[in-house]
């Protein structure tokens, strides 16, 4: 049996946990029993995934007879599909592990986990398919199955409209995959992905094949402006299958795009890359912008998916950049540097969706304003989500900032590259890239001190308690892996240079010689960055700063009134809102770019109400593109409606006109 | 004895069209049904003559069919429909016999225009055949479009089966089953469109299916 037999039995152990769902989900064990085989399964998956990627052979393929009969379905396990199995069942398994504790909370488990383990499976499908139709098929399964998930709690219209607004724009998305796998095959239609790799292409189509992906494995990923269903939908679902739409699902689209864009199409122009690098970066801004203003602790972490999304679409396009012009080392720096954030992300965002589920499932609340002072009541928690903020805002030594160091060693060297239009472009992507930075740091911090510090500012908040330990289980294992990749990052670079090889033909230098674990990218002159030496600062100064301290400072410990200046009100909301602490951001950048909006509301007079002060904010992609494109089509559809009450004269007058105006083009045509 | 047999079945499928015009300006329904009649005659001859030019005597099965059922089956049962409902006297006329006439022209061009490239590659009989169909066809369009009682809609559409007919005999190699189920679809549909004359009538009085346009609120 080879890996790929192993791998395709453990995807079809998935699958087949959504009928053996259907009598399990309402006994009273059954929640914990199928999240434990799918956490068995995930985590099955997750070694295979790691042992084909250190053990790298050839590449195994296997045909099944499903699908259509003259193809047949094909699968491939190779590097960079190793890579993300890896990513898929790391994920999978906390996510699962997670669910045991989460699942006591759901209200019905007969609509989640029927779907749940079948997700998963469809994701590994994708991930393995080796023709478009294989693929398209696990697609549109994995975005079905989500759909499910979000509507999982349809009692709720928001639930219900995030869920209409996903199908509408995984429809379209799929779409123009549908196209670009159609330009792939061609027109003597060769389906399977080797017949795609062999086949010739101009440079237009292959850069028309790549926007196509742009656009369909983008609006799956989150790309502005086809972002709009995730922020509403990611949210919807539980908490632990929002932990694997933003962390795991949004993985498997960027791996369509990169199996695309490096693998299948061959060279690319180098005029196709800025698109991507200036989409990727916007995204990452508008992201990161959006997650400052809202209010929502779920949606904050969504928006702030759109932002790595970005990130990792920037470090793709300029990996895109490197190949077109024949510099191989630095493409591979710079795709391990998007490879290196998809698992980091992966990571952190699951650990502080987790978080947020585990705040939600204590408090049942998910407005940061309802929130605060959580660090006494939930103090495990709380220590794991500032492990998840600390990678997430990119601070050394955690993984988020290894990752984004390695993208910005490839913005460095972009001044080598020939065209002067990538030169020009690429300082001002690095500088949009480390506005997000700089913007996620900002978000991250609000998000967690609304939500931990401070006192409570709900009665719910203030009678939270801890969640259960299979739930504080799965985020410390991923809290564990963050600190992992943030202190021996050389490691997991050396693990991943098959998949990077795979896709660009070269490699960054070995890491794990370097003394101290240090980070080389390039050559040991220009750059270098250990974590490990970080930590050991951090450590040592902490320490001995806190000695110093408690030397030279008095040794008795004293306890006075905080807040003593004022008076301490009970209230909790004499602190800072989730609101007021955006405000500076708001009024400095939102103006156009979130629509931000400022305006007393005045109580009539005679009105004993106060007067309030509202702040609006939105997303202008949505109001600007969106509202107008649905309104148009409303419109039309109005006016097409007469169309319903026509005499049968006029009937068959309108089937008459049609039929000889069809005639008269074919005339026009032969 | 090519060129003689080519110039016979040119005749009687020309004829066929000119029927078709003829069927566009009566404007009473006896004579209607009449020159219907008449249409079914000329296409029974048709098919009988492509039957012994090809050799092909399941052809002479579709004639004798065409001769049975739309030659006289179907204009008696329709003569019957007709008197019963007590609708003989009636004149129709909701566009111009004039544009009707020229519309009428234009789409034996169009059809003509359309099919003589299309089949550079047949034999000429095959060309000739087919573009007459189509005219065939779309002329019994025009009628269903321009007529307004729903008797003379029936007999558009039969027209229209008619072209359908000779387009399958004028092709070699089109087998019987085909026809005869062809045939008896059609004889279904009028007993179909039989029934619901006289349910129409039972309701409204009247078969102007402008009628209905009424009862479903759109004119007052």
């Amino acid at each position: 049996m080879t890996a790929l037999d192993a791998a395709l039995l453990l995807s079809g152990g998935l699958l087949a946990l959504g009928p053996a769902a259907l009598p399990l989900a309402r006994r009273p064990g059954g929640p914990a029993l199928l999240h434990g085989a799918a956490a068995t399964l995930s985590a099955a998956l997750a070694l295979l995934g790691l042992w084909a990627l250190v053990a790298p052979g050839a590449p195994v393929q296997a045909v099944l007879p499903l699908g259509l009969p003259w193809l047949g379905a094909h699968f491939r396990l190779d590097a960079l599909a190793a890579f993300f199995i890896l990513v898929l069942g790391a994920g999978g398994t906390a996510a699962s592990l997670y669910g045991i504790g989460y699942g006591r909370h759901l209200e019905a488990p007969g609509r989640v986990l029927p779907f749940y383990g079948p997700f998963l499976g469809a994701m590994a499908l994708v991930l393995f398919a080796d023709d478009a139709f294989t693929f398209l098929l696990s697609w549109e399964s994995m975005s079905l199955l989500s759909w499910a998930l979000v509507l999982a709690d349809h009692r709720n219209p928001e639930a219900r409209s995030a869920s209409y607004v996903y199908l509408l724009m995984a429809g379209i998305g799929t779409m123009a995959l549908l196209f670009a796998f159609g330009l792939l095959a061609g027109p003597g239609g060769g389906y399977a992905f080797a017949a795609i790799a062999a086949a010739e292409r101009g440079p237009g189509v292959t850069a028309a094949i790549l926007f196509l992906m742009l656009a369909g494995a983008g609006s799956k990923a989150g790309v502005f402006p086809l972002h709009v269903w995730l922020p509403l939908a990611h949210p919807a679902a539980p908490s632990h299958v929002s932990a694997l739409m933003s962390g795991v699902m949004t993985k498997i689209a960027l791996y369509g795009f990169i199996r695309v864009g490096f693998d299948l199409l061959g060279p690319v122009a180098w005029w196709a890359s800025p698109v991507v690098i200036v989409l990727g970066s916007t995204t990452a801004v508008m992201g990161i912008l959006l997650a400052n203003v809202d209010r929502d602790a779920k949606r904050i972490l969504a928006y702030s998916t759109i932002e790595n999304v970005g990130v990792i679409f920037a470090a793709l396009g300029l990996a895109l950049a490197f190949r077109a012009n024949g510099m191989t080392a630095l493409a591979a720096l710079a795709l391990t540097a998007a490879l290196f954030h998809i698992l980091n992300h992966m990571l952190f965002k699951s650990l502080l969706f987790m978080a947020a589920g585990a705040v939600l499932a204590a408090t049942g609340r998910r407005t940061l304003d309802a929130l605060g002072g959580l660090i006494h009541r939930m103090p495990a928690t709380a220590f794991l989500a500032l492990v998840g903020v600390t990678a997430i805002a990119a601070l050394p030594p955690l993984n988020g900032f290894a990752s984004e160091w390695l993208l910005f060693q490839g913005i460095l060297q972009s001044p080598g590259l020939p065209q002067p239009a990538l030169q020009l472009l690429l300082p001002g992507a690095g500088g949009m890239l480390a506005l997000a930075a700089a913007l996620a740091a900002a978000c991250f911090v609000r998000f967690y001190g609304i939500i931990f510090l401070g006192r409570p500012r709900s009665e719910a908040a203030a009678g939270a308690v801890e969640v259960d330990r299979w739930s504080l289980a799965a985020m410390a294992g991923l809290a564990l892996l963050c600190l992992f990749g943030g202190i021996l990052p050389g490691a997991v670079l050396d693990t991943l240079a098959p998949a990077v090889g795979l896709a660009t033909g070269g490699r960054i230098p070995p890491q794990l010689g370097n003394s101290w674990a240090t980070l080389v990218p390039v050559t040991a002159g220009q750059s270098s960055y250990s974590g490990l030496l970080v930590l050991a600062f951090i450590t040592f100064g902490a320490m001995t700063s806190a000695w110093l301290v408690h030397r030279l400072a008095s040794h008795r410990l004293r306890r006075g009134p905080a807040w003593d200046c004022g008076f301490p009100l009970t209230d909790g909301r004499s602190q800072y809102s989730a609101g007021g602490f955006s405000q500076p951001i708001r009024r400095a950048l939102g103006g156009t770019l979130v629509a931000a909006r400022e305006h007393v509301v005045m109580p009539p007079p005679g009105d004993m109400r106060p007067a309030r002060h509202a702040a609006e904010s939105g997303d202008v992609a949505w109001m600007r593109l969106y509202l107008p494109a649905a309104a148009a089509v409303g419109g039309l559809a109005t006016r097409l409606n007469t169309l319903q009450f026509l005499t049968i004269r006029r009937y068959l007058g309108l089937v008459f006109v049609s039929l000889i105006l069809l005639l008269v083009g074919l005339t026009q045509w032969n | 004895m090519v060129s003689l047999s080519y110039d016979i079945a040119h005749l009687l499928a020309g004829g066929l069209v000119l029927v078709s015009f003829m069927l566009l300006y009566q404007d009473r329904l006896y004579s209607l049904l009449n020159v219907f009649a008449l249409q079914a005659v000329v296409l029974a001859g048709a098919v009988a003559w492509q039957a012994h030019i090809q050799g092909a005597h399941h052809l002479y099965v579709t004639a004798a069919i065409a001769l049975a059922f739309k030659a006289v089956l179907v204009p008696w049962a329709l003569h019957r429909i007709v008197e019963r409902l007590g609708v003989h006297r009636e004149v129709e006329t909701v566009v111009r016999i004039g544009p009707t006439m020229l519309a009428g022209m234009g789409l034996v061009a169009l059809s003509v225009v359309l099919m003589l490239p299309l089949t550079a590659a047949e034999n000429p009989l095959a060309r000739e055949d087919l573009a007459f169909a189509l005219s065939v066809i779309l002329l019994g369009l025009l009628m269903m479009v321009t007529r307004r009682n729903a008797v003379s809609q029936v007999v558009g559409f039969m027209s229209l089966e008619n072209g359908l007919v000779l387009a399958a005999t004028g092709a070699r190699g089109m087998p019987l089953v085909v026809e005869i189920s062809v045939a008896f679809s059609v004889l279904i549909a009028l007993i179909v469109i039989g029934v619901f004359l006289f349910r129409i009538r039972e309701r409204f009085d009247t078969v102007d299916v402008a009628a209905l346009d009424e009862s479903r609120g759109e004119r007052p």
